[in-house]
């Protein structure tokens, strides 16, 4: 692929403009034309349908046709305690995995790989990323054995001494949290590891010679330094930590009973388990709203970009 | 002995990272470990005796081969559409000017970080209408839409960085534009490519959900979801037999992921696709 590059002439003018204007421009948007059916299609396409079918009553089987119900669907929602519980569980589940747990943690790993030595560093990166590429369902697992009651968790605490328990039935939602942490925190890292970098060494080092401490540091200079990268990263993380599926799946299939349902998994079973499409697809609406204010915070962030 | 303040922080900072390191490596240590052992139970534990019995057990059509090369089809199909279509979108976007381009690259980022995950609900109701459920290549197209926008985003910026003054003497030779993208622009802009190749590919192979609702049938299915037949459909679940297809499913991701990341440094432009 690389040999075919033959450098014309420099400064060649381009090919002087061609008679219709309109065909020209046509022909130049062409291009775009397999994408745009692509994402009208099926990505669009769904999106207009959810919105439809969000006000219907549509079910999975027996049913010919389904009757438009207006709001009906978000007013069950709304007094519907499991939807409430879903609610506050994705919330406990972004707030601590996401907000709390892979942003500090990211960052907290980003800033330590500036000072550390570069073994440690390569070491530690590598198994931070590696726990991030690999693929959900593995990562499920992998987090499944090790909070089971017979897990290595459990091991550990006897190991030190320390009352263990059965953290998939007692702490559901912690449990896939840590596990959110574990598989997520690379991103953060290698975000802030990126705007640590772009931070000018004579800024730091004028400041540790005016004998400010590390922590004063880190609040007055690299914190309002890198606040553009950690307003991507909440964004990223918190939209990444609301569409999480697979990993809670795997883990615990939202129970036990609904303690650990979130509203993906919530909205799966309303359509498939309960056969409620209409309802379940409000309450995927629901999501796609919330998703879609987070997505135009990020813009904002982004705005100077594009 | 006396240590610098300097080095007494680099031992701390050093410290600190060994034991996150050691905190995240358990997982990982438990399915290697597990992978070789013939008795592994659900603790990292090194094993009696190594042994390959694990691999062998499940290096058979039905469990290993066949959702390994349903994967291949799905997300290999998948990314050679996304990449075709990114690569010829990107080119217009890229070299000519228009009041369309804005419009739509906010759209396209728009795009990039919406919740996919909520609209398959919807994606289902409407494969069903469309007869398209249970298709490989119905599979294959929705997997590709919903990769573009963060593909076409990527390809873009790219694309951006080689120089125009190249293809503007391709043209007075005579190129057309489809000729010059080809010929000049994608070979310059190769390790963009891959980039994007290798993430969009990443990203569907360890894609569990879509296949998840779009597919039915079990000779269908990829990796990402047939893993899940060790528990329940085989009885008891063999851990190191769990253990072992992890390993083979997440060898190629991570294979992937080293040579690109070797390829362009650390993070993978990821950081500079991204930074805010």
């Amino acid at each position: 692929m690389t040999a075919e590059v033959a450098p014309g002439p420099a400064g060649a003018s381009p090919r002087s403009p061609g008679s219709g204007r309109r065909g020209r421009r046509l022909i130049r948007i062409l291009p775009l034309s397999p994408a745009l059916v692509l994402l009208l299609l099926f990505l669009a396409g769904p999106i207009g349908y959810c919105a439809y079918i969000a006000f219907t009553d549509l079910q999975l089987t027996g049913q010919a046709s389904s009757s438009f119900v207006g709001l009906d669907n978000f007013r069950k929602a709304f007094g519907d305690d499991d939807f409430r519980n879903a609610v506050w569980l994705t919330l406990v589940f972004t707030v601590v995995s996401s907000i709390i747990g892979q942003n500090t943690l990211g960052l907290a790993l980003a800033s330590l790989m500036q000072r550390a030595s570069k073994p440690v560093r390569t070491l530690t990166g590598g198994i931070v990323v590696t726990a991030w590429v690999l693929p959900e369902v593995v990562a499920g697992f992998l987090l499944y054995a090790f909070f089971r009651k017979e897990g290595t968790l459990n091991a550990i605490l006897d190991w030190l001494h320390l009352p263990g328990q059965n953290w998939l039935f007692t702490l559901p939602i912690l449990a896939v949290s840590f596990a959110n942490v574990w598989r997520g925190t690379a991103f953060s890292m290698l975000v802030y590891s990126a705007a640590l970098n772009e931070i000018p060494k004579e800024i730091t080092e004028a400041a540790e010679v005016d004998g400010a401490s590390g922590w004063r540091r880190m609040w007055h200079i690299t914190l309002p330094m890198i606040r553009r990268s950690i307003g991507t990263n909440l964004m990223l993380n918190t939209l990444q930590t609301l569409s999480v599926f697979g990993l809670i799946w795997v883990m615990t299939r939202g129970g036990p009973g609904n303690r650990s349902q979130t509203l993906p998994l919530f909205m799966y079973e309303q359509a498939f388990q309960k056969s409620m499409i209409g309802y379940g697809t409000a309450v995927a609406l629901l999501l796609l709203v919330v998703g879609s204010l987070f997505s135009l915070v990020y813009m904002r962030l982004l705005r100077t970009e594009v | 002995m006396v240590f610098s303040r300097r080095t007494l922080r680099r031992l701390a900072a050093d410290a600190g990272l060994l034991f996150a390191a050691a905190a995240f490596v358990l997982p990982l240590a438990w399915v290697v470990l597990s992978s070789l052992d013939a008795q592994a139970d659900l603790q990292v534990k090194v094993p009696g005796e190594l042994t390959l019995d694990n691999f062998d057990a499940v290096l058979e059509p039905e469990i290993t081969f066949t959702p390994l090369l349903n994967s291949l089809i799905l997300c290999g199909g998948a990314t050679a559409l996304t990449v075709a279509c990114a690569a010829l979108a990107a080119y217009p976007l890229s070299r000519f000017r228009s009041r369309f381009n804005r419009p739509f690259l906010l759209t396209i980022l728009f795009a990039t970080s919406l919740p996919i995950t909520a609209i398959m609900v919807p994606v289902y109701a409407l494969f069903v209408q469309v007869d398209l459920i249970d298709t490989m290549h119905g599979t294959i197209f929705f997997f590709a839409a919903s990769q573009l926008p963060f593909a076409i985003w990527l390809m873009k910026n790219f694309m951006d960085g080689v120089p125009k003054s190249l293809e503007e003497a391709a043209w007075t030779d005579g190129a057309s534009a489809f000729q010059s993208l080809l010929r000049i622009v994608l070979p310059l802009m190769g390790p963009g490519v891959a980039v994007v190749t290798v993430f969009s590919f990443v990203m569907m192979w360890g894609n569990f959900f879509v296949p998840f609702m779009l597919l039915v049938s079990p000779d269908q299915m990829p990796a990402s979801v047939s893993i899940n037949d060790f528990f329940g459909n085989r009885g008891t679940v063999v851990y190191g037999q769990l253990a072992a297809f992890s390993v083979i499913y997440s060898t190629p991701v991570i294979l992937l992921y080293v040579l690109i990341s070797r390829r362009l440094g650390g993070g993978f432009a990821l950081g500079g696709a991204i930074k805010g």
